[in-house]
C-alpha cells in the first residue's frame, strides 16, 4: 500500500513537471506570437519611396521600400537531395592534351571560385614525360570521378560518396578527417584543410553545401567536385569555361555529347576519332575523365614552360 | 605443512606491490611531465588544426599513424604469452603473463587515443557509429580493436581476482584509497571451488577467443595500407608480415619489462635466468620469421622493379631513407638474432639490450612502412609548395608521440604500484605443487 502511494506520488510529480514545462513553453511561444506574422510591422519607419513588385496573383503592386527585407540564405537543396544527384545523367569530361599549353587558367578559375587555400589546387597541370626518349606534354588533372572510386570504398562514414549522375562528392559536415581517402586515391587529387580555410565573410556565413563544396571546413578533405551547382544551372564547370584553348569538354554520356562552350562533339565519335583513353586503366577505377593524346599539338611543349617557372615555389 | 605456509608468506611478501622509492618517484613524475607537454601540444593542435604537424597533402599520414601501428603491434604480445603459451601448457610463462597483459592493455589503449589525435575532426568520432559503413577497413579496425581491448582488460582482471583477495588479507600495509580499490574490485571473491572453476573456465575461453581477435587487429591494421594501390603497400604479404612483426616487438617489450621489474623489485627468484633463456629462444624464432616476411616484402618487388615500385625501393635501399631502413633491419632483427642465438647472449643484460634494439628498430620500421610510400605517388609531386615534398615531424608531433609512449609506460608503472606484477596465487600454487612432488 505504501509502495503504491509512493509510486502515485512520483507519477504525479513527474506529470506536474512535464505539464508545467509545456505550459511555460506555450506561454513563451504566445508571447511572441500574438501578432500575425503577415501584418506589416507598425514600428517600420516609412521612407515614402515605393517599389513595384509582382504579386503571386500576377498583379503589379507597390509597397514602401521600408518593408523590403533581405531573404536569409536558404539552402536550395537538402543534403539528401545533393547526395542523390540528377537522375538520368552521367557526367563525363574529355581533356584534349593536344590543346594544352599550361596556361593554368583552369586552375586559377577553380581556385578563385572555390576559395581554395593558397598553395593547394584541385586542378593540377602536370609536366609529364613517361620516359627519357618520349615527348613531354602538359596534363591537367581534375578528380577522375571514378565509377569504382577507391576513396568511396574506404571512407568509414559515407562522407565521400558516388551520386547517380556519376559525380563523387565530399560532405564536409560529416568528414572525420581520417584521410584514408587521400591514401586510397591513386590520382593524388585530394587535398586536406590542415588549418582554418581563409574565406571571405560572406562565403563563411553561407550554409555548407556538398555541391558547391563551400564553405570548406577545417580538418576535412576537399577535391574537385565537377561543379554540380553550375551544371544544375545549365552552365559549364569553371575550368571548362575558363580555358581559352578549349582543352576541357564537359557533357553527359547519356546524351552522348560534350562541349567546351565553343565546340560540341558527339562523345563516342570524339573518343573514337582521337583515340581517347583514361588514366591508370589497369587499376580498374574506371574514371569519368577521358584524355585525348597530345598529337598534332596546337602549341609546342616549350610554350608552357614559361608559366611553369612562376608556379614553382 | 608448516614449511609451505612459511614459503607462501615469503612469496606473498616478495610479490606484494611496494611504494615507490626515490628512483620510482622521479621516473613516474618525468613520465607525467612528458604527458603534460604532449597534452599541451595536442591542445594547440586542436586550436590550430593539423597545420601544426608537418603532414601535408602528399604525406597525409605521419608518425601518429606509424606510432598507432607500433602500439597495435606491441599489444599483440598479450595474446602470445597469455593465450598461446597458456593453451600450449607452457609452464614457465606464469611470471610473465601479467607483464605481457599489462603491456597489451596500455598499448591498445594508447593506440586508440593516438588514432583520435590523428583525426582532423575528433569531435565527430561518433560518426563512426552513427554513419558507419561496413566496407571500410577503418570500421573493421574500430570493431576488432574495441573487442581486443575488452578481452585484454578481462584477461588482465580475471587472473588478478585471486591476488586481490591476498591484497585484501594484507590490507593493513596499504593506504586507505588502495584498500577501498581492492575491496571494490575483489571483495566478492571467496575463492571457493565453484568461483575458481568459473574463473578458470572464463580465462580459458577468453584465451581461445583472443587469438583470432589478435590476428584480426593487426591484419586489419595492415589492410589500412594493403587495400590501397600505392607502391610499398599494395601487397598480399601484408597481413602475415604485420602479425609476425607484432609478435617480435611484443616479445622485445616483455624482455625489457622483465629485466626492469626484476632489477627494481629484486624478483630474481621469480623471473629467473631460465625465463630469459626461454624468451631469448622465442625472440630468435620470431625475429627469423619477421626477417623471412621482410625478404618477401622487399626482394620480390625488387627483383621485378616495376616502375612505380622502383623509386620507392631504391629510396629505401640507397636513398633518403636508407639509414633508417638498414637500421631497422640490422638493429631491429639481425643483431638481436646474433646476440640471442648464443647461450651467453640469453643472459639478462644482453637480452635487455637486445630487447631495446628490437623495440626501437620496430618503431622506426613502422615509420618506414607509412611515410616513404606516401612520398612516391603515381603522378609526380608537382604544383605544390616545397614543404609538401618532404616530411619531418614537427615538435608537436614528437611531443604528442612521446607523450603517448610515456603514457603507456605510466599506466604500466601505476599498475605495478597498485597490483602485484607477478601473479602471487598462481606462483604459490605452482610452488606447492613442486614441493609436494
Amino acid at each position: 500500500m505504501e509502495n503504491e502511494n509512493v509510486k502515485k506520488e512520483s507519477f504525479s510529480r513527474r506529470d506536474f513537471i512535464i505539464s508545467s514545462a509545456l505550459a511555460s513553453l506555450t506561454m513563451a511561444a504566445c508571447g511572441h506570437g500574438d501578432q500575425n506574422p503577415f501584418t506589416p510591422e507598425s514600428s517600420v519607419q516609412l521612407t515614402g519611396e515605393k517599389v513595384k513588385l509582382l504579386s503571386v496573383n500576377g498583379d503589379i503592386i507597390e509597397i514602401d521600400k521600408a518593408y523590403l527585407k533581405p531573404v536569409p540564405d536558404i539552402k536550395p537543396f537538402t543534403n539528401s537531395q545533393e547526395r542523390m544527384g540528377i537522375a538520368g545523367k552521367k557526367f563525363v569530361m574529355v581533356i584534349d592534351l593536344s590543346r594544352c599549353k599550361n596556361l593554368k587558367k583552369c586552375q586559377a578559375a577553380c581556385n578563385h571560385m572555390h576559395h581554395i587555400h593558397p598553395g593547394q589546387n584541385w586542378i593540377k597541370v602536370y609536366d609529364m614525360q613517361e620516359s627519357d626518349h618520349t615527348a613531354p606534354y602538359w596534363q591537367p588533372t581534375t578528380c577522375m570521378h571514378c565509377d569504382e572510386p577507391p576513396c568511396v570504398k574506404v571512407c568509414p562514414v559515407d562522407a565521400t560518396f558516388k551520386r547517380q549522375d556519376g559525380i563523387v562528392l565530399i560532405d564536409s559536415d560529416r568528414c572525420i578527417g581520417c584521410r584514408f581517402c587521400m591514401a586510397a586515391c591513386p590520382y593524388s587529387t585530394r587535398v586536406f584543410n590542415w588549418e582554418k580555410p581563409e574565406l571571405p565573410e560572406e562565403i563563411e556565413a553561407k550554409p555548407y553545401s556538398c555541391e558547391t563544396s563551400m564553405p570548406q571546413k577545417k580538418g576535412t578533405v576537399g577535391k574537385c567536385d565537377f561543379c554540380p551547382d553550375m551544371v544544375k544551372q545549365g552552365s559549364l564547370p569553371h575550368c571548362v569555361s575558363a580555358c581559352p584553348n578549349g582543352v576541357f569538354f564537359f557533357g553527359d554520356m547519356n546524351e552522348d555529347s560534350v562541349t567546351n562552350g565553343a565546340e560540341t562533339f558527339r562523345f563516342t565519335d570524339l573518343i573514337k576519332d582521337k583515340s581517347g583513353y583514361r588514366l591508370m586503366e589497369d587499376l580498374g577505377t574506371k574514371p569519368s575523365v577521358y584524355y585525348l593524346p597530345p598529337v598534332n599539338r596546337n602549341f609546342p611543349f616549350e610554350s608552357g614552360l614559361e608559366n611553369q617557372k612562376e608556379s614553382v615555389q | 605443512m608448516e614449511n609451505t605456509s612459511i614459503q607462501n608468506k615469503t612469496i606473498t611478501n616478495d610479490l606484494l606491490p611496494q611504494a615507490f622509492g626515490l628512483r620510482g618517484k622521479i621516473w613516474t613524475w618525468s613520465l607525467v611531465l612528458i604527458c603534460a607537454v604532449g597534452l599541451m601540444a595536442y591542445i594547440q593542435q586542436l586550436k590550430t588544426g593539423l597545420q601544426v604537424t608537418h603532414m601535408r597533402d602528399y604525406v597525409s599520414w605521419g608518425i601518429y599513424i606509424s606510432n598507432f601501428v607500433f602500439f597495435v603491434a606491441i599489444s599483440l604480445v598479450g595474446s602470445l604469452i597469455t593465450a598461446i603459451f597458456r593453451l600450449g601448457f607452457v609452464k614457465w610463462r606464469t611470471p610473465l603473463t601479467r607483464i605481457a597483459e599489462v603491456i597489451a592493455v596500455s598499448a591498445i589503449f594508447f593506440a586508440s587515443l593516438i588514432i583520435i589525435v590523428d583525426m582532423g575532426r575528433p569531435e565527430r568520432l561518433v560518426n563512426l557509429i552513427s554513419h558507419g559503413r561496413l566496407q571500410s577497413p577503418i570500421t573493421w579496425d574500430v570493431i576488432v580493436i574495441s573487442t581486443y581491448f575488452i578481452i585484454s582488460v578481462m584477461l588482465l582482471y580475471l587472473p588478478l581476482i585471486p591476488d586481490i583477495k591476498i591484497l585484501i588479507q594484507n590490507k593493513d600495509r596499504f593506504p586507505k584509497w588502495q584498500q577501498k580499490l581492492y575491496v571494490f574490485l575483489g571483495s566478492f571473491w571467496t575463492g571457493n571451488q565453484e568461483q575458481s572453476k568459473i574463473n578458470y573456465r572464463s580465462i580459458i575461453i577468453l584465451s581461445i577467443l583472443i587469438i583470432p581477435v589478435a590476428f584480426c587487429i593487426h591484419t586489419v591494421t595492415s589492410w589500412l595500407f594493403a587495400t590501397t594501390y600505392r607502391p610499398g603497400w599494395d601487397s598480399t604479404n601484408f597481413g602475415a608480415y604485420f602479425v609476425s612483426g607484432a609478435f617480435l616487438v611484443g616479445a622485445g617489450g616483455v624482455i625489457i619489462a622483465m629485466y626492469v621489474f626484476r632489477r627494481y623489485y629484486h624478483l630474481e627468484k621469480y623471473i629467473t635466468d631460465r625465463h630469459f633463456d626461454h624468451m631469448g629462444k622465442a625472440l630468435v624464432l620470431l625475429a627469423l620469421l619477421y626477417l623471412y616476411f621482410n625478404v618477401n616484402e622487399y626482394l620480390v618487388p625488387a627483383f621485378k622493379m616495376k616502375k612505380t615500385e622502383q623509386e620507392h625501393l631504391t629510396n629505401l635501399f640507397a636513398g633518403e631513407f636508407a639509414p633508417i631502413f638498414w637500421f631497422a633491419i640490422l638493429v631491429g632483427m639481425i643483431i638481436p638474432i646474433l646476440i640471442m642465438i648464443n647461450e651467453k647472449g640469453r643472459r639478462p643484460l644482453p637480452m635487455f639490450i637486445g630487447g631495446i634494439m628490437v623495440v626501437v628498430g620496430a618503431w622506426f620500421k613502422r615509420y618506414l612502412i607509412v611515410t616513404p610510400t606516401l612520398l612516391h605517388p603515381f603522378l609526380p609531386m608537382q604544383d605544390v609548395p616545397a614543404s609538401f615534398k618532404h616530411y619531418f615531424p614537427s615538435w608537436q608531433e614528437w611531443a604528442i608521440t612521446l607523450a603517448s609512449l610515456a603514457g603507456a609506460l605510466l599506466i604500466m608503472t601505476l599498475f605495478v604500484r597498485i597490483f602485484p606484477i607477478i601473479p602471487i596465487e598462481e606462483t604459490i600454487v605452482e610452488q606447492n605443487e613442486k614441493s609436494e612432488k
